[in-house]
């Protein structure tokens, strides 16, 4: 039997990739883990492995095709004593098979169409963008990667920490290129000790420098949450003003895809109950670039939360000399009569989308995303409530004590008069997150449960 | 408990102290031998397994040895095939190359009585535990079937009918809770030990020398085992350890310490025996190293640029651990035939569990919500 070589996916978010280079030709003789092919992804350039043995047969795919979708046969190789030159493509021709179960379509697919259109009104604090101004495309990992990098151009004491981070360019990418320009003195790569080297970077900015610490992801900063919590967030009020922590943790928060319940945790909720700390939790590039910016500048310990499904999204960024913008302000990304939404990080692409649907309704959605988690902008979230009377909170985290208790909290107290019916939070399921697909889908938020939470409040069907 | 009788040395050494009596400081206080050899205790387990370093196994082990391992190796591979058709998810961490590890400490513990703790890259322990490859591939493909249901994946799988405790995602989390499991051992009296595997990387975790420290200080009856595949994911041990000879590293805490290789199982199986025993007599832990090679990336989305793929080639040509045994079994005059019809059956062993894997149905919904908690409130 002839074996056919599909298209492998080489990352747990690699949907399609470039098959960049063939390295074995037709009529090659190859073994178990014989270099096959080199393929794109949209993180890093991989190696394709033989696994079985055989022949190979036809090349179906030429090498620099691109966009050559996950599960396609790229190949077909046939075994002992099967004749390679006779063999057939598959019949389906190359279409990818059908093999995800309960394939899930990312629901944040449009959100970043929607937001190119949506451009945000410029609220209180946000500098102008003059006229004029060039818009380009970036990805939030670029954004991030360009806001250190200006920093570290800007500023000698800046420099950034972290495993993976120099010679692998970051687990994530984020940091690519950063050790090129700036070197190993500027860009460190530390072992795996995540309570040794966040202590390291707080003594460090204790002692003057300005400490990027990157964490591979949030959930490893649980080996290190003494010193963000306990040296970093309280010296200065200790000190009595005297000494100040101005450093930034940094990294991935929140699900991923398929990692299961130790690697998907949500940590906005933890930090933000720390007094003395700033919690930024930014949604698109624009954000994510001049929030760093702003974060590296600070004079506070402050944790910078990412999110990992959202580095490869595109979006609008200006290109401006120094894009820095306020820690503490929300941003009206939509505005609504209807109802509002709130929500953060990776939530606000999943509100934009129900914004659009629930307009197909005719009810029309205010989305406000906090973006920087503590301290809170009380003030936006309270004044679009008095316009729209009803306020839910879309959360990628679990519900008890979570950001969106402390917004039900705030309506409550402060905008009691103003509400005409109780402020809801759609939140995931009250569960460790699960690695099966069909239970990590159920239990995540999406789209139709923030437009069910929204409809219960508007009082329609 | 008793002063323990001291280590047969054969060389005429003494053990320091008998420091491995509970009543540390006071029999520290009256010690005899230390003037002789104050180390003594942190080599000698070397010496010991240096004399024989290779375990004679009879032809129906070696098979054995060789069977456990190539099931690993196919299954793994196949893994990995499953990984790029995207029926397993998220982080994959195959254990292709380090097989003579897993199978060379399984096989040297006694079953039903040890228990063993790991991290991540699990897979190939919990084949060399004799887990049924199906149960496992289902986990890896998120099914009901699955030995979590699901709910856990290829980075957390556990059997507690095999005293088997995970499967721990965290680097280096697994380390305090091993010397947990042999505390139990301890306290229960079981006569059991608990093997500990960690990484290169995780070696530099902080917690691994607390635990060493109270190790040590109570006696705790546990293997400390340094998978050093030579990487952490793109840091190679030598950028991320300041002493990378990892055996040492109990020297502070004296613990003594054996460096093996792991890509022997024959050798694996030997030492596992000598620290064992020494264990056993109620002498405190061990720190071995065995080292050994991951022939993949870290995890299946890792594109391994940070070494050629000639120091891949050449470990896979020059020290495969099955291709060595593969090797003496020829010698002892197993056929050719023999070799082949066993690994025809594998292979098919290994089909079935991808079949299974991949065509038995999801969770159940219901199960989202079952095992957060064990009580009702
Ligand atoms: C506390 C923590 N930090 C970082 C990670 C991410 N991570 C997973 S595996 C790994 C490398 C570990 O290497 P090593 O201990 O040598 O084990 P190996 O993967 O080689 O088996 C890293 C950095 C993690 N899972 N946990
Ligand atoms: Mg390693």
């Amino acid at each position: 039997m002839a074996i056919e070589l599909k298209m492998p996916a080489l990352s747990p978010t690699m949907e399609e990739g470039t098959l960049a280079k063939w390295l074995v030709k037709e009529g090659d003789e190859i073994s178990s883990g014989d270099i096959l092919a080199e393929i794109e992804t949209d993180k890093a350039t991989m190696e394709f492995e033989a696994v079985d043995e055989g022949t190979v047969g036809k090349l179906l795919v030429d090498e620099g095709t691109e966009n050559v979708k996950v599960g396609t046969v790229i190949a077909m190789l046939a075994e002992e004593g099967e004749d390679a030159s006779s063999l057939e493509a598959p019949s389906a021709s190359s279409e990818p098979t059908e093999s995800k179960p309960a394939d899930e379509e990312k629901p944040a697919a449009s959100s970043a169409e929607i937001m190119t259109q949506e451009q945000p009104k410029p609220k209180k604090a946000d500098p102008e963008i003059p006229e004029g101004t060039n818009m380009v495309k970036a990805t939030v990992r670029e954004a991030l990667r360009d806001a250190m990098a200006e920093e570290m151009r800007l500023d000698e004491r800046v420099f950034v920490m972290g495993e993976e981070v120099a010679e692998y360019q970051g687990a994530y990418k984020v940091t690519q290129g950063l050790l090129d320009e700036f070197g190993p003195k500027r860009v460190i790569d530390t072992p795996i000790t995540e309570y040794g080297f966040a202590g390291i970077g707080t003594g460090a900015a204790m002692g003057g420098l300005r400490p990027v610490v990157e964490f591979m992801t949030f959930n490893f900063a649980m080996q290190a949450i003494d010193h963000i919590i306990n040296s970093a967030a309280k010296t200065n009020y200790m000190s009595g003003g005297q000494m100040r922590c101005p450093v930034v943790f940094r990294g991935p928060n929140g699900a991923a895809s398929r990692v299961a319940a130790q690697h998907s945790q949500n940590y906005a909720p933890w930090y933000s109950a720390v007094p003395g700390l700033i919690v930024i939790a930014p949604y698109d590039a624009s954000d994510a670039k001049g929030l760093l910016k702003a974060a590296i500048r600070c004079e506070d310990p402050v944790v910078f939360l990412e999110n990992e499904l959202l580095y490869g999204k595109s979006f609008e960024l200006a290109q401006l000399d120094d894009h820095v913008l306020p820690i503490g302000k929300a941003r009206i990304m939509r505005e609504g009569s209807d109802v509002t939404i709130v929500s953060y990080s990776i939530g606000v692409g999943l509100a934009l989308e129900a914004a659009e649907k629930l307009a197909e309704e005719g009810i029309d959605a205010e989305i406000i995303d906090l973006r920087t988690i503590r301290p809170l902008d009380r003030e936006t979230v309270l004044e679009s409530l008095a316009k729209t009377n009803r306020l839910i909170v879309a959360e990628e985290g679990f519900p008890q004590c979570s950001v969106a208790a402390e917004i039900q909290a705030i309506c409550m107290e402060d905008g009691f008069d103003n509400l005409d019916a109780p402020v809801l939070r759609v939140c995931n399921e009250d569960v460790p997150l699960p690695y099966a697909a069909n239970l990590e889908k159920m239990a995540l938020i999406d789209s139709d449960r923030i437009i069910a939470a929204a409809k219960k409040v508007c009082y329609v069907d | 408990m008793a002063k323990p009788a001291s280590a047969n040395s054969g060389s005429g050494k003494r053990r320091a102290s008998p420091r491995k009596s509970t009543a540390k400081t006071e029999s520290s206080a009256n010690s005899q031998g230390a003037a002789q050899d104050e180390n003594f205790a942190l080599h000698s387990l070397q010496e010991e397994f240096e004399k024989n370093k290779r375990y004679k196994a009879s032809e129906e082990e070696l098979l054995t040895f060789y069977e456990q391992m190539l099931l690993i190796r196919r299954f793994e591979e196949r893994a990995g095939q499953l990984y790029g058709l995207g029926y397993i998810g998220g982080f994959c961490h195959l254990y292709i190359g380090q097989e003579a590890v897993a199978v060379g400490v399984q096989s040297a513990l006694e079953e039903g009585k040890d228990s063993v703790i790991t991290g991540y890259r699990d897979h190939g322990h919990m084949l060399a535990y004799g887990i049924d490859p199906k149960i496992i591939m289902a986990e890896l493909t998120g099914r009901q079937a699955g030995i979590s249901h699901g709910k856990g994946g290829s980075m957390h799988m556990f059997s507690t009918e095999k005293a088997f405790y995970g499967g721990h995602g965290i680097v280096g989390a697994q380390v305090p809770l091993g010397a947990g499991l042999a505390l139990s051992h301890q306290y229960k009296d079981d006569g059991g030990i608990c093997a500990t595997y960690f990484g290169d990387g995780a070696a530099n975790q902080g917690q691994v020398y607390e635990t060493f420290n109270m190790a040590s200080l109570w006696n705790l009856p546990m293997i400390f085992i340094v998978e050093n595949n030579q990487y952490a994911m793109g840091t190679s041990v030598k950028r991320s350890s300041a002493e990378t000879e990892f055996y040492r590293r109990g020297t502070a805490f004296r613990i003594p310490g054996m460096k093996v290789n792991g890509m022997d199982v024959l050798e694996v199986h030997q030492a596992v025996h000598v620290a064992a025993d020494h264990v056993r007599k109620g002498m405190g832990p061990v720190l071995m190293e065995l080292e050994t090679y991951r022939y993949r990336g870290h995890s299946m989305s890792d594109p391994a640029k940070y070494r050629s793929r000639e120091e891949v080639q050449n470990v896979r040509e020059h020290s495969d651990p099955i291709e060595h045994i593969k090797k003496d079994l020829m010698e002892m005059g197993v056929s050719e035939d023999k070799l082949k019809q066993l690994d025809k059956d594998i292979r098919a062993k290994v089909a079935d569990a991808a079949d299974f894997a991949e065509n038995s149905p999801e969770p159940e919904a219901s199960e989202l919500y079952t095992d957060v908690l064990v009580g009702n409130y």
